[in-house]
């Protein structure tokens, strides 16, 4: 099992599709079920779609991770935007549009194991989830 | 990738074969409005099957297209939902809250059929 990294560059709404399916392909690859590698997808692609919308370009990594006992993925979301000027709005639950910004954020955190994020206003945003392999 | 549109006497069919991309989706959404004003249909059919992810931009677009496709008095059905799809739709907090689904093209034809029934 190979420990690299896959980068896909996110510069169109044609790359969210790519991205969301190397990500699948790595997840099934990992041993995730069908639905675990589906949930890692979604959440790929919700992230790749924040990247095109906000900031027009940046990059999805996509990596293998392991702790003592799991093994499991790490996706990143990395763009060089605008960033998020109130991040605690952008991470409330609104379970749609109403009270949230629309980004998606509470839906790709309840769709993974481990959720971070930083941005400031015109340094960009980076979001980081994790999966685990149950 | 262009979604075919069937047209299948007063119901139109549209069929998924891979992945859609937004642009794909949003493209989809204008032909079979188009189309559905053409031949004057009475319902459509969008079989997601092929469907890998059913994230907010996509049901997004469906939900809009099937209201669209409403005020032109028509009922569209959403058929071919994936159960591990489903299960991230939830996750997500998507719902097609107004669109009816149905589990197969089969299943979605006799609801349609038997919602125009009586005006036959």
């Amino acid at each position: 099992m190979s420990f690299g990294e896959i980068r896909v560059a996110i510069d169109s709404e044609q790359d969210i599709v790519s991205a969301r399916q190397q990500g699948r392909a790595l997840a099934l690859e990992l041993g995730f079920s069908a639905v675990d590698s589906t949930l890692i997808a979604t959440a790929i692609s919700e992230l790749a779609r924040n990247i095109v919308s906000y900031a027009g370009t940046g990059e999805i990594t996509l990596k293998t991770i392991q702790d003592s006992t799991w093994k499991g993925i790490l996706i990143v979301a990395a763009d060089d935007g605008p960033g998020i000027y109130d991040l605690r709005q952008a991470l409330r639950d609104g379970f749609s549009t109403s009270g949230s910004l629309g980004l998606g954020l509470p839906g790709v955190k309840r769709l993974m194991d481990e959720f971070q994020i930083a941005s400031q206003p015109g340094k960009g945003t980076r979001v980081e989830v994790k999966k685990w392999r149950q | 990738m262009e979604v075919p549109i069937l047209k299948q006497g007063e119901f139109l069919i549209a069929t998924f074969q891979a992945a859609l991309s937004d642009a794909d989706l949003s493209q989809l959404r204008r032909g079979l409005v188009a189309q559905v004003v053409r031949f004057r249909s009475r319902g459509v059919i969008v079989d997601v099957t092929a469907m890998d992810v059913m994230d907010s931009y996509a049901s997004r677009t469906l939900r809009e297209m099937a209201q669209m496709i409403r005020l032109r008095g028509a009922e569209t059905v959403i058929v071919g939902i994936q159960p591990e799809v489903a299960f991230a739709m939830v996750q997500l907090g998507l719902t097609l809250e107004g669109v009816a689904t149905a589990l197969d093209l089969e299943e979605g034809l006799a609801y349609l059929n038997q919602r125009f029934k009586s005006t036959d």
